[in-house]
């Protein structure tokens, strides 16, 4: 218990320290006779969804709405709860706080760009993945990058201490790493032009890519070097929550809802949908 | 201007005059040059571009990003206002005390926490302390406690040098009248230091509401984090954002430094509080305002 | 716990305060050299001079250093062009000492105008009577009696500034900060002390070094 403990705050640390990527979590409470979102969207008509707000294309607080492939992903599981949209509430989360939101109760279910892992499974129950991320390059139209391999002397601007900065640190040394302590400040210095490029997950980066003040200055490099599972996040102990969203999942897959999710929010820069792979949606265990 | 700044030189005569014109002139143009110069490279890099700033033209940007950082700027600022002041007087008057288990620790407390850097302690507030108790962390009381802490010591300096400011007759007499320890302290040493030490209190003050941008390490959602990463995210002007966030925090601390200004003036004319003078040694020094610590 | 026998540990740990050191040493004689000047200009015949220090202090003491460091990195760098050193870290960390210098000059310049404040009429009055001019009475007469009397205020300037400099990890500069941050993250069964260890360097170099201006400054007080 002690140990689990010690591994979740890690976890915890790990979380907040990255923006994008992140980590663990609190600790092992959630038991008891917590209700899960299977019934509370029954009984309530009503659910909150912990997103982010500041990931063009993915979740973005736009005024007091929030848009992008995170909220319609949200909304399609609404859906087939039975919630409908006007029951849906938006809850901002951090890659910080993802666990102890859903750990209190805070929200019931997480779509925030949120990679399932083995630490995080620890403490959180995770439907999807819905989406495959993995870390990718952000450059000029006109840039000559083409890959991590070709970053040697390039300066690359990712957030503070994340999972992508560690990956250029170890692995591509010859990079001149930039960090701050936002993307949105990544994106304004590769549009400045102090920087050469901005790494991350693909997805997040399509959507800084996609949106209209950024419309044709910059390209996605399309060549993945990590795999970032995106999941859905429910309390532990809901294990049917859990294989309810995955069941969803599998309609959307062939029902083309999941597509249009795609084509009305990241799609809109050309990408085609990708395939919703149903064969790797977690047990739920 | 105070009596010093203008005896420090004599009335201009005609030449001195003259000089101040040509000076004047010669550096007003230079300026006037430098800021045409930032400005056209501003420019150029499109930092004036109007769909950068037609954001701010419309009400929802303010309702929806701006103002929302600024009420948990301002939420946090308060609470954290109103606990380190409590926790300065407390920790002053425990320095103060004839007895050492009290005197000795508090003195720890507040060397250490004016010490440490509050980005640093934020974080840890954050990240450690749910460790020790097991219990979560809102980044709201993440902010406040860190802002208290440090805010808190640096006043808890600024009463203690206060309450030994106040001439030793006050205390005597209270003794007199068989008033007990802790009693003069209340009555009688504490609400003169607070009214000599307002300025100061107040400069201080205007620091605690600086600090609460560093929250960000934390994720809370204040004027910057909201008004600058958020906003940036949707309209890619990070950079106006910031020059807007910039101008509400010059107006805000502004108005609190002249507020400071304005109860330096009147209690230094109703001639109440006591006149507390530059002994050596104290850290408050003459010019009260001075003493605050420039913390971010 | 065995974090600090880790020698990586060891380096984060001694980068990051290198880091801190320099930024106070160059944003301290920065800070140093501006304030004076500023002083200067607040408390001259030339009204233009003066509303120029005014109007520094006005701004650079009421904008959050996390804001000014940022300026330092999209408006000097980016939209100014002016590059400091070709190294990426380098140049972070130059713009980061302009960022902490004219931040910190505000608060050198006020605590050297209260010193002047502090420094009798008369003293001035005889200087000007004996026909000095007004650069002659402030420097021959004025600052260094006013030097003594702000030696305390300097002192918590100087200490102030020395944990500011942790907000220039904002720009990416890997200082203390960021340095605890990385051990955190990489060591979570070890917070407490890691953040031990980096708060009691700060406490063990910053507390001597109030007590130190302490001394000093009773020992150059101007008895009156």
């Amino acid at each position: 218990m002690r140990f689990t403990r010690m591994a979740a705050i890690a976890g915890a640390f790990a979380l907040a320290l990255s923006a994008a990527a992140c980590g663990g979590d609190g600790d092992d409470s959630g038991s008891g006779s917590a209700q899960g979102i299977v019934g509370k969207a029954s009984s309530d008509k009503k659910l909150v969804f912990g997103v982010k707000n500041d990931q063009p294309g993915l979740g973005l607080q736009t005024g007091t709405a929030y848009t992008g492939f995170d909220i319609e992903i949200a909304k399609i599981i609404a859906k087939g709860l039975g919630v409908p949209e006007s029951g849906i509430e938006y809850k901002t989360t951090v890659s910080a706080n993802r666990e102890p939101f859903i750990q209190q109760g805070q929200v019931d279910v997480v779509v925030a760009t949120y990679t399932i892992n083995d630490e995080r499974k620890k403490v959180v129950n995770f439907g999807g993945p819905y989406y495959i991320a993995g870390q990718d390059l952000l450059v000029p139209t006109a840039s000559t990058i083409t890959g991590p391999e070709t970053l040697a002397g390039k300066k690359v601007c990712s957030v503070t201490g994340s999972t992508p900065a560690k990956r250029i640190q170890t692995d591509y040394k010859d990079a001149k790493l930039q960090q701050f302590d936002s993307y949105s400040k990544c994106v304004q210095a590769l549009a400045d032009g102090t920087v050469d490029a901005v790494t991350t997950d693909d997805i997040i980066l399509a959507g800084y890519a996609a949106q209209d003040q950024y419309a044709g200055k910059f390209k996605v490099v399309g060549k993945k070097f990590s795999d970032e599972p995106y999941g859905i996040g429910v309390k532990k102990d809901d294990t049917e929550g859990c294989n309810k969203i995955n069941e969803i999942l599998k309609t959307a897959a062939t029902d083309g809802s999941y597509k249009a999710a795609w084509d009305a929010t990241l799609g809109k820069s050309g990408t085609a949908a990708p395939e919703l792979d149903v064969t790797k949606l977690t047990n739920c265990s | 201007m105070s009596t010093t700044d203008s005896v420090l030189y004599d009335h201009p005569g005609p030449r001195a005059k003259a000089r101040n014109a040509v000076l004047t002139v010669v550096f007003g143009i230079g300026l006037v040059l430098l800021l045409w110069w930032i400005y056209r490279q501003f420019d150029e890099n499109g930092i004036w571009d109007g769909p950068l700033w037609e954001p701010f033209t419309e009400s929802e940007t303010w309702t929806a990003y701006v103002l929302p950082g600024l009420w948990s700027t301002v939420k946090a600022a308060a609470v954290a206002m109103v606990l380190s002041l409590v926790f300065g007087v407390v920790f002053a008057v425990g320095r103060l005390s004839d007895h050492r288990w009290l005197s000795i620790p508090s003195g720890i407390v507040v060397e250490f926490f004016r010490a440490v850097p509050l980005l640093l302690m934020i974080f840890f507030i954050f990240f450690g302390i749910p460790f020790l108790t097991e219990q979560p962390m809102p980044p709201f009381w993440a902010v406040v406690i860190g802002l208290t802490l440090y805010n808190g010591s640096v006043l808890a300096e600024a009463f203690r040098a206060g309450i030994k400011a106040v001439p030793r007759g006050q205390s005597e007499a209270a003794y007199a009248i068989g008033m007990r320890k802790n009693q003069v302290m209340r009555e009688i040493l504490v609400p003169q230091a607070a009214r000599a030490m307002l300025p100061v209190i107040v400069s201080q003050l205007v620091v605690l509401v600086k600090d609460t941008a560093l929250g960000y390490i934390i994720g809370y959602t204040e004027l910057i984090q909201n008004g600058v990463n958020t906003l940036g995210a949707n309209f890619g002007n990070v950079v106006p954002a910031a020059i807007v966030a910039a101008i509400i925090y010059i107006v805000l601390n502004a108005s609190l430094t002249f507020f400071a200004g304005f109860l330096e003036r009147r209690t230094r004319r109703t001639g109440r509080a006591p006149r507390i003078k530059a002994s050596p040694g104290t850290p408050v020094p003459a010019g009260a305002g001075a003493v605050v610590e420039p913390q971010g | 716990m065995d974090v600090f026998t880790d020698p990586d540990n060891i380096e984060t740990y001694t980068t990051g305060f290198l880091w801190i050191l320099k930024l106070t040493v160059a944003a301290a004689i920065g800070s140093g050299v501006l304030g004076v000047l500023l002083a200067g200009m607040r408390v001259s015949p030339v009204p233009v001079l003066r509303a120029f220090g005014t109007g520094w202090v006005n701004v650079f003491r009421n904008t959050p250093l996390t804001l000014i460091i940022f300026f330092c990195y999209f408006g000097l760098y980016s939209a100014l062009g002016l590059e400091l050193a070709d190294d990426i870290d380098l140049n972070n960390f130059w713009l980061g000492v302009v960022g902490l210098s004219v931040y910190t000059a505000a608060f050198v310049c006020e605590a050297i105008r209260s010193g002047i404040n502090t420094v009798p009429v008369g003293q001035a009055e005889a200087a000007r009577a004996i026909g000095m001019s007004f650069l002659q009475t402030l420097r021959l007469i004025v600052l260094p009696q006013a030097g003594r009397a702000v030696i305390a205020p300097l002192g918590s300037i100087l200490i102030a500034l020395c944990k500011n400099s942790t907000i220039v990890g904002t720009i990416g500069l890997m200082e203390s900060s960021t340095a605890m941050k990385d051990l955190i993250n990489a060591n979570g069964d070890a917070v407490i002390p890691i953040f031990l260890v980096f708060a009691g360097t700060f406490a063990v170099v910053l507390i001597p070094t109030g007590y130190f201006f302490g001394w000093l400054s009773n020992r150059l007080a101007v008895k009156r």
